[in-house]
């Protein structure tokens, strides 16, 4: 038995979190060759081949791998595909693109955000925004599966495994990318960060985030916002966690002016140490905190920011 | 151009979900039930292509169980033209998986022929954000995923992305798939007025077998448990006694 895991690459960049993480997952499946696709990648193909673990990467070196998109990535996926009993990737936003495309064309169920391998054929993944843990075991041939990182420990470097050219699959041409718009904070990255600052609605603007960002840095952490802060535009979409958002599970996650919702909540219980900061002693938040404090987020925060 | 809106019956976003003491899975007898809330924006959208002129007929499409019926009246109320119900199950408990929607969904789209497939980006019950992927694979068509805004304009659809790194934007030549985002719009409530005119609109019954697939799963769901709960920990009464806590337990 023999993993292929598809590797994520942001701006010819791997997203070494992520694909470390999910190497852990699959590591006790078999075998694991990382395929790295997409032109430029070849220092991320390096860097993969340095993960513990892997004992081959495939690198695809073609412009139509870029930018994740999905035809092209399937097709190449699907064309590597035998000879593996499972093909897996981390859960980010390219492989939920990707893999269930790539299930579907060798006619098998794909399993998402998993959680737990229990075994070769047997996974358990969150339902109901994580308000039930379902454990599936799977009648395919060929097990595809994304990976939810956040409760695995990354592999560690000290790998030195052989990187080999693998052929492109054709481009079918479906679809064209135009432009990526992503803002680098110099923060660290949201769903790796050992801390998070999250803000909700209570934030009450755009301008007002400059206290979350203001601990965040203090703190070293990353920004998270509540949907509701997203959609009212204080921040962007990319910090927004929660079921339909990033999943993070950080050392300490800091929530200011959010209520708890559940499915907001779906994204950061499994947190190790919750701290709410909320003026309203009801909200939901309180009952996943593990520290609280009932007071006006606009005179505590800058306060908390001071003194700690 | 015709736009065709598969659209899912769920538990209701706000009900509070129990997972049944045996392990068998979720309880959903007697709760409230609505449309997918992606699958709302979805309809939305596609009606709005309507208004704009851009597309000629919304068809709305469920696989489930016959009351997912009420599903489909909901997405006539909000302005679809017509609907097709595949009746799949006859237990609501269980969950036609995203390959098998999607095989009955390619069937739909090869006797209507739609220019453009417009899904939720992911169901809230089994939260798996796979089957306009699958469609998508299963027609040879492009795929726009996870998209906040979609334009089109003649043969192509532009659309912009949420993705990890903030957004992306790609085109995709149509026919194709586009599954919808929350951000994408506001969906209309229906009015008195059109919840009686939908009762009146044409909503036709097929079943798997008419479009030839197999339905049955996958995947065995072997138990539903309830996740590790966390207890309310301790309320500070003051800045410097929080600071005190989160000192204290080593976390800065
Ligand atoms: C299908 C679906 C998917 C969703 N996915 C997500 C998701 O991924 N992530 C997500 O977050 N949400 C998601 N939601 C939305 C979710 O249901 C809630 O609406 C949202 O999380 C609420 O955000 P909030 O807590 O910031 O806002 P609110 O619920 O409005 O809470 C604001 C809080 O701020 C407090 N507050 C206000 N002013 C102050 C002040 N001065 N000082 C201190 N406290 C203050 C208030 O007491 C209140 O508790 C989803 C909803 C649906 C239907
Ligand atoms: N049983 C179904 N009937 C109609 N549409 C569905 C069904 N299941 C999934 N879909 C569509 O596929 C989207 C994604 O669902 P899922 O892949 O299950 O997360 C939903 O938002 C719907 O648009």
């Amino acid at each position: 038995m023999a993993v292929l895991l598809l590797a994520d690459v942001s701006e010819g960049k791997l997203v070494r979190d992520a694909v470390a993480k999910a190497l852990s997952a699959v590591a006790p499946l078999g075998e694991v060759h990382v395929l790295v696709a997409g032109q430029g990648g070849d220092a991320a193909a390096a860097e993969a081949a340095t993960l513990q673990g892997v004992s081959k990467v495939l690198f695809a070196g073609d412009h139509a791998y870029c930018h994740g998109m999905a035809e092209p990535t399937a097709a190449l996926v699907v064309g590597l595909a035998s000879g593996y009993s499972h093909v897996a990737a981390p859960a980010t936003a390219d492989a939920k693109n990707i893999l269930p495309r790539v299930a579907a064309l060798l006619d098998v169920m794909v399993i998402t955000d998993v959680t737990a391998i229990q075994g070769a054929d047997t996974f358990e993944r969150p339902i109901y925004a994580g308000n039930a843990i379902q454990t599936v075991k799977s009648s395919d041939p060929v097990k595809v599966l994304t990976i939810r990182t956040a409760g695995f420990e990354a592999a560690p470097a000290g790998g030195s495994a052989p990187v080999e050219a693998v052929p492109g699959a054709q481009d079918p041409g479906l679809s064209q990318w135009i432009e990526d718009r992503v803002a680098h904070s110099g923060r660290p990255e949201l769903t790796s960060a050992p801390v998070v600052v999250s803000g909700g609605r209570g934030i009450g603007s755009k301008e007002g985030f400059e206290i979350v960002e203001k601990l965040a840095d203090k703190l070293g952490a990353a920004v998270g916002a509540s949907r509701a802060a997203v959609d009212a535009g204080y921040a962007p979409n990319d910090w927004q966690v929660g079921q339909t958002g990033k999943v993070v599970a950080p050392n300490l996650y800091v929530a200011l002016g959010i209520s708890g919702a559940i499915q907001h909540l779906a994204g950061m219980k499994d947190s190790k140490f919750i701290v709410a900061i909320n003026k309203d002693a009801e909200a939901p938040i309180f009952q996943v905190a593990d520290f609280g404090l009932v007071a006006d987020l606009f005179t505590a925060v800058p306060e908390l920011t001071e003194k700690l | 151009m015709k736009v065709l809106v598969p659209v899912k019956r769920v538990i209701d976003y706000n009900v509070k979900v129990r997972v049944r003491a045996d392990g068998s899975g979720v309880d959903l007898a007697n709760v409230k039930m609505s449309m997918n809330p992606f699958d709302e924006i979805a309809v939305e959208e596609a009606i709005r292509l309507k208004e704009a002129g851009t597309a000629t007929e919304v068809v709305a499409v469920s696989i489930g169980v016959k009351q997912a019926q009420e599903t489909l009246r909901t997405a006539l109320a909000m302005g679809a033209d017509r609907a097709i119900l595949v009746v799949a199950s006859e237990d609501v408990h269980q969950d036609i998986e995203p390959l098998a929607v999607a095989k009955i969904l390619a069937g739909v789209v090869k006797d209507e022929a739609p220019g453009l497939v417009l899904c939720g980006k992911q169901a809230i019950d089994n939260d798996m954000n796979a089957t306009g992927q699958m469609l998508a694979a299963l027609l040879g068509w492009g795929q726009a995923t996870f998209a906040s805004e979609l334009k089109v304009e003649g043969e192509t659809a532009t659309v912009t992305r949420e993705v990890d790194g903030g957004l992306q934007a790609i085109s995709v030549r149509m026919p194709a798939v586009v599954t919808v985002d929350l951000r994408m719009n506001e969906p209309r409530y229906a009015s008195l007025p059109n919840i009686m005119k939908a009762k009146k609109k044409p909503l036709e019954e097929k079943t798997p077998a008419d479009y030839g697939v197999d339905v049955a799963p996958r995947l065995t769901v072997i138990k539903t448990t309830e996740p590790a709960s966390r207890k309310a920990g301790v309320v500070a009464k003051s800045v410097d006694e929080l600071v005190d806590m989160i000192k204290g337990a080593g976390l800065v």
